[in-house]
């Protein structure tokens, strides 16, 4: 006699949609009604806001797949932050060293693979508490960023953007999506490439099955310790693309502390959007169109202290993270590291 | 249990409580020393004299009567962070706010101290004291209370209270309660009362003592009462809190409130003990100061005090070194990030020294999840 | 002469931890085709040894030969390499993935950089026909039962080719005729050729499937013996080295009045799903009630709803004639019920506070152990501490150690020493003798029926059939969240609750 198999009844498609969907749903409905009052009341404005959105969302993007690929193999990352900052400048200080931007990118996204390298050595060789070992990464890129920083030098210039062609001509959206500067493009392959190898090649299976039960992923062979190396390191690279893109392309100088709470304001996206790329890049885009608030708002003739807007972000992540981490199924291993016993 | 105890008897108990004091110290002190030594190799990459950047320092420390004062003045508030921070750990909390709470301690300190007028100055100045250290407990409630009811992890909560403590007390400084006085453009709010002020014996601020005693007072309420015990069990077991009968949520609500409230202590007797005003960007990067303090001085409120001092002693020298040896500030900065990380992976300090861990000294925060 | 191939051997393999020789001088022989029996009580280093084959430790001395050839394992691959599957006592799963990604897991089958499912699925309807391991290869692990999950990692260890198959203790999770069906399958599989190592330490099963037994004591093989040449009792003796009693003494139960009442309970999971479905019982003093069945059946959250610690969707529980409310264990502390918890380590003791914390750990607010309910009393602690540690024969160098220290018996009775402390009317027992040796269980066994003798009501949860046969006067049987059965103990068999714990319903004759 053989036991059945036997699966919960399942639930009305209806109601699995919106259970799903509904939240999306309603939060893309809103944005696109603000886009559309807004276009309404000045054309011009609406461009360069949707222009300020992807601007503002692409380092939380990109810190986002940076904790993502660590949260997966299930490493918290807490050190984005400083892998941002330390990536930024470094990328700062080649660029005035030696004039040459493709280089001072390089140098940022190997200064982060480096910091990467370290936060595994921290959480994955010594075991150490992963948050404390995060915020020791924050404190030392705060320190050395601090230190070595000389005031009033500016970069060689800065990564421009580059139109694609007919694209960039396309109304309200076209210069948005498709007149950036390359790092700007490189988040929107990232996003998509990352979204791929997680779900649907072999180490992304490996790299999840880790992150949930790494103890299953040792007994068939899969070595835990180097899934979780390369994740975290690939994931500082990025954090130091990130950085690059915030002295190198934003910006085109170097400011103490100019990452300013993004790397934070990552995790906040990446558990809004449930650990997956696109989830983030949904979730940075609206963060980022928060934050372009303050530019409607303005011309709006809505006259607010520039400090209340300044807290936007930060008070959206804090509601994202009361209403959604309890709902989002974190890797079951989070935060734990691996003993052989 | 015998109570007599021969002397030899006595011998072997204080060579135990040696040992016991050793096995204690030696990481942070190696942790330390291992720092100052890699300081001392930036400081020669960048083109200083190590050997004089540490003198100056060590003479604008401790050099005099005066640079002493200065070093327990600046070591006053870094307690109060530590307290704050350690006192968060034992639950298992990760306080990264102190900072905001004390910003907001210190900005309603000022404010009790210039606009409440008329009362005599013991009073006055307790009554501001009490009223920055509640303002820091509320601040903290929230995080508190987020992450004992929605499992929202304290860390980025906290943090990103910080930034909004900085953005709303720098708009309050700086728009409603500016000090107008004299043709003053800075944000900063009018100087507090006389009355308000917390005075020196010579040149040690009162501060410190009132300093020392809070740390005479953690202690006893983690280990003595019942309320301690309610919160250590939280913070190593949840579980075996809830099955033991404790009110979890409420145990980790109650401990944020209560790091606040140390937090915003801090900020207060800064106002009014030091600074006289709420001038913002007194203080910048308090918060992480606390998480160095607090693991340099193993999460103990009584090792907190010598690891403040020396951390008070960096920062009151610093400006010494800058001027005496012409050394950057911020390289105090680098030195204690270093110390925290030595401090931290201790399993490297440990393969230095060779010596052994014990069981359950590692603190454990992580996940995100509600516990 | 032909020498004979030996499937696996083992010579001389001795693996050591810090503190204790976990595995001294083993040896042992696996023939081809047979089933094996690795029999020793809990910690006698069984699973260890097997952890060792497969590659999760490596031995310190020792060698393994596979085939009669000396082969070198340094982990998992190269166990899985030599043709050895192993499915361990907690399953190695990824409970979010669906058996095909499980199944495929560290061995993918990729069409170029893609990993091609479809595919998959096919090879696993192909083996699953081929081994009559009926599964769906579609269905997320977390919603499958435990009796398929345990079919998944069998065909986990025969996709990847296993011609050893070690099995790890896999009849806790079953019903009695699940087991059956298992040794079923392990019979047809070795008629295929695999040669099977099963661990265990059941002894009506060992007699029941195995050819040959190895018996593992305190690290050491103590005996090889087959079926034919002992009994239970023998093997019981090789198990522990001394006589042991199969089954604990005791007088018939004095059952007074209902001490314990449980009406219309019905608790939901986290997803919605019903795992107690209006349960009704009621425990009387001076009885044990005894609900067996196999883990997952709601029995850990019924017991966390009775003992305060979760909260119901309807019904309600009566302690001494006052409704209890519900999420508040100290009400119940205060009101007389001790509650020896299912996982020791999480709920019952805080690992690294010393034994004198743990034992005032429900109490240590209470009179003598702090004034006014604030200030701490260590004396009157330690006190109590001394007292309770010799009472129930802990073995401990004193009340300073921490917990940690203890081994599993000794820890339990640290927690058996606090419950018993306090004046009780109520004692719920939740698996009380889990992953402990003999000695500690037949220690437990009789401290819990001299509590009913003195008039306690005693509700024992326990997965081992055996534990309720020998400690119930009453049984009830949980099946998917209701009980299905309730008998006096006497009045039934181990045949016929079995029966119910599968939910089938035996004849009546």
């Amino acid at each position: 006699m053989q036991t059945t198999t036997t699966l919960p009844a399942p639930v009305s498609p209806w109601k699995r949609f919106l259970k799903q969907w509904g939240m999306t749903l309603g939060i893309v409905l809103s944005v696109v009604v603000i886009i559309i009052w807004q276009y309404s009341l000045n054309e011009n404005i609406t461009e360069a806001v949707l222009a300020s959105t992807i601007r503002q969302s692409t380092p939380l993007v990109l810190g986002a797949l940076c904790g993502l690929l660590g949260e997966r193999s299930a490493v918290i990352n807490i050190g984005i932050e400083g892998q941002m900052l330390l990536g930024a400048f470094i990328g700062f200080l080649v660029n005035v060293w030696t004039g040459n931007l493709l280089l001072a990118v390089f140098a940022a996204i190997i200064t982060g693979a480096i910091m990467g390298l370290l936060l595994a050595y921290m959480s994955v060789t010594l075991k150490m508490d992963q948050i404390i070992g995060g915020t020791v990464i924050n404190i030392l890129a705060l320190g050395l960023t601090g230190y070595f920083y000389q005031v009033g030098l500016t970069t060689n210039g800065k990564l421009q953007p580059i139109p694609l062609g007919p694209l960039a001509d396309i109304p309200i959206v076209g210069p948005a999506l498709f007149n950036n500067p390359p790092i700007t493009y490189a988040t929107f392959v990232l996003v998509i490439l990352v979204h791929y190898i997680l779900f649907y090649t072999k180490w992304g299976l490996r790299t999840r099955a880790v992150g949930e039960h790494p103890r299953a992923a040792d007994t068939l062979g899969i070595n835990v310790f180097k899934v979780r190396y390369v994740n975290v390191i690939i994931g500082g690279a990025i954090a130091g693309l990130a950085g690059a893109f915030l002295t190198l392309e934003a910006v085109g100088s170097f400011e103490r502390n100019m990452t300013n709470g993004r790397g934070f304001v990552a995790l906040a996206v990446m558990i809004f959007g449930k650990f997956t790329p696109l989830g983030a890049w949904g979730a940075a885009l609206l963060f980022g169109f928060a934050s372009a608030m303050q530019t409607q708002l303005q011309f709006a003739g809505i006259n607010v202290p520039h400090q209340f807007i300044g807290i936007l972000p930060y008070v959206l992540t804090i509601v994202v993270l009361a209403g959604f981490v309890g709902r989002t199924h974190v890797p079951a291993a989070d935060g734990v590291p691996y003993e052989k016993e | 249990m015998d109570d007599q105890q021969t002397s030899e008897e006595g011998s072997q108990s204080f060579k135990a409580w040696l040992s016991a004091l050793w096995r204690v110290m030696a990481i942070p002190l190696a942790a330390v020393l291992l720092a100052l030594v890699i300081g001392a190799v930036l400081l020669a990459i960048s083109g200083a004299n190590p050997f004089r950047a540490y003198a100056a320092l060590i003479e604008g420390s401790f050099g005099n009567i005066k640079a002493f004062g200065r070093t327990l003045a600046k070591a006053t508030p870094l307690i109060f962070s530590g307290l704050a921070v350690a006192f968060a750990f034992k639950a298992g909390l990760f306080n990264i706010g102190a900072q905001g709470q004390l910003l907001f301690g210190a900005l309603v300190s000022a404010v009790a101290g210039f606009m409440i007028k008329g009362l005599p100055p013991f009073l006055h100045a307790t009554l501001a004291l009490l009223a920055g250290a509640t303002a820091g407990a509320l601040f903290a409630a929230i995080p508190g209370v987020l992450k004992a009811y929605t499992g929202a992890h304290e860390v980025i909560t906290t943090i990103m209270l910080n930034y909004v403590a900085i953005n709303i007390t720098d708009y309050i400084a700086d728009g409603p309660l500016k000090d107008t006085s004299g043709g003053n453009v800075i944000a900063r709010t009018p100087a507090i009362l006389d009355s308000a002020k917390i005075p020196s014996i010579g040149e040690i601020p009162l501060g410190f003592f009132l300093a020392v005693l809070a740390s005479v007072l953690v202690w006893w309420l983690l280990w003595r009462t019942t309320l301690g015990f309610e919160i250590r069990t939280v913070g190593l077991s949840p579980h075996a809190a809830k099955y033991a009968g404790m009110k979890v949520a409420f145990t980790v609500t109650l401990t944020m409130v209560i790091s606040g409230f140390l937090a915003g202590m801090g900020g207060g007797i800064e106002t009014l003990g030091i600074v006289g005003r709420y001038q913002p960007g007194f203080n910048a990067g308090l918060g992480f100061d606390g998480i160095t303090i607090a693991l340099l001085g193993k999460t103990h409120p009584f090792g907190i005090i010598p690891a403040a001092i020396l951390i008070g002693a960096m920062k009151a020298g610093a400006s010494t070194m800058q001027f005496n040896a012409g050394v950057a500030k911020e390289i105090t900065d680098v030195i204690q990030a270093l110390m925290l990380f030595f401090v931290t992976a201790d399993m490297i300090v440990r393969k230095i020294l060779r010596t052994k861990a014990e069981s359950g000294e590692k603190i454990t925060l992580s996940g995100w999840g509600q516990q | 002469m032909s020498e004979e191939i030996l499937a696996l051997e083992v010579r001389h393999v001795t693996k050591r931890f810090p503190g204790v020789i976990a595995n001294d001088d083993v040896s042992f022989t696996l023939r081809k085709g047979e089933i094996h029996a690795l029999l020793g009580e809990n910690g006698a280093g069984k699973s260890t040894l097997m952890n060792v084959v497969y590659g999760l430790y490596s031995q310190d001395e020792g060698e393994f030969l596979v085939n009669n050839k000396v082969v070198e394992i340094n982990g998992p691959s190269d166990a899985i390499n030599y043709g050895i599957g192993m499915v361990h006592q907690h399953f190695m799963l990824v409970p979010v993935f669906s058996v095909t990604e499980n199944m495929i897991l560290g061995s993918e089958v990729t069409k170029g950089s893609s990993l091609d499912l479809r595919r998959a699925r096919r090879e696993i309807l192909e083996i699953s026909k081929a081994y009559g391991l009926e599964v769906d290869p579609d269905a997320i692990v977390e919603d499958i039962p435990v009796g398929v999950q345990q079919r998944v990692e069998i065909l986990k260890a025969l996709y990847r080719k296993a011609s050893i198959l070690v099995l790890d203790e896999p009849t806790a999770v079953l019903t009695p005729q699940e087991a059956e069906d298992l040794f079923r399958v392990m019979r047809q599989l070795t008629e295929t050729g695999v040669s099977i190592i099963f661990i265990t330490h059941k002894l009506k099963e060992v007699l029941n499937v195995a050819d040959r037994i190895t018996v593992m004591r305190r690290g050491k093989v103590v005996g090889h013996t087959t079926p034919q040449e002992t009994d239970q009792k023998g093997l019981a003796a090789m198990m522990v080295g001394r006589d042991v009693l199969l089954q604990v003494e005791k007088t018939p139960a004095k059952p007074g009045e209902i001490v314990l009442e449980v009406e219309n309970l019905s608790i939901e999971d986290e997803r919605g799903l019903d795992v107690v479905k209006n349960i009704s019982f009621e425990v009387r003093t001076g009885e044990i009630l005894g609900i067996a069945g196999v883990q997952g059946n709601g029995q850990t959250e019924l017991v966390e709803a009775i003992t305060g610690l979760r909260d119901v969707d309807s019904g309600r529980v009566t302690l001494a004639d006052e409704v209890i409310p519900f999420k508040k264990p100290r009400y119940l502390v205060e009101h007389g019920m001790g509650h020896i918890p299912e996982d020791r380590h999480k709920h019952g003791l805080v690992l690294p506070y010393d034994l004198a914390d743990n034992l005032v750990l429900c109490t240590y607010y209470q009179q003598p152990f702090a004034e006014k309910m604030l200030i701490r009393n260590q004396q009157a602690v330690l006190e109590n501490a001394f007292g309770l540690l010799e009472r129930f024969d802990v073995r401990a160098p004193g009340p300073e150690v921490k917990a940690s220290t203890l081994s599993g018996g000794n820890q339990q009775k640290v927690i058996i020493g606090r419950e018993f402390s306090r004046p009780l009317k109520v004692l719920v027992a939740n698996q009380p003798t889990r992953g402990l040796d003999v000695g500690s269980i037949e220690y437990i066994h009789k401290e819990i029926i001299k509590m009913r003798d003195e008039g306690v009501g005693v509700l024992v949860i326990s997965a081992e059939l055996d534990e309720i046969l020998s400690l119930a006067d009453r049984i009830a049987v949980m099946y998917r969240g209701e009980i299905v059965a309730v008998v006096d103990a006497k009045d039934t068999s181990r045949e016929e609750l079995g029966l119910w714990m599968a939910g089938a319903q035996p004849e009546k004759m």
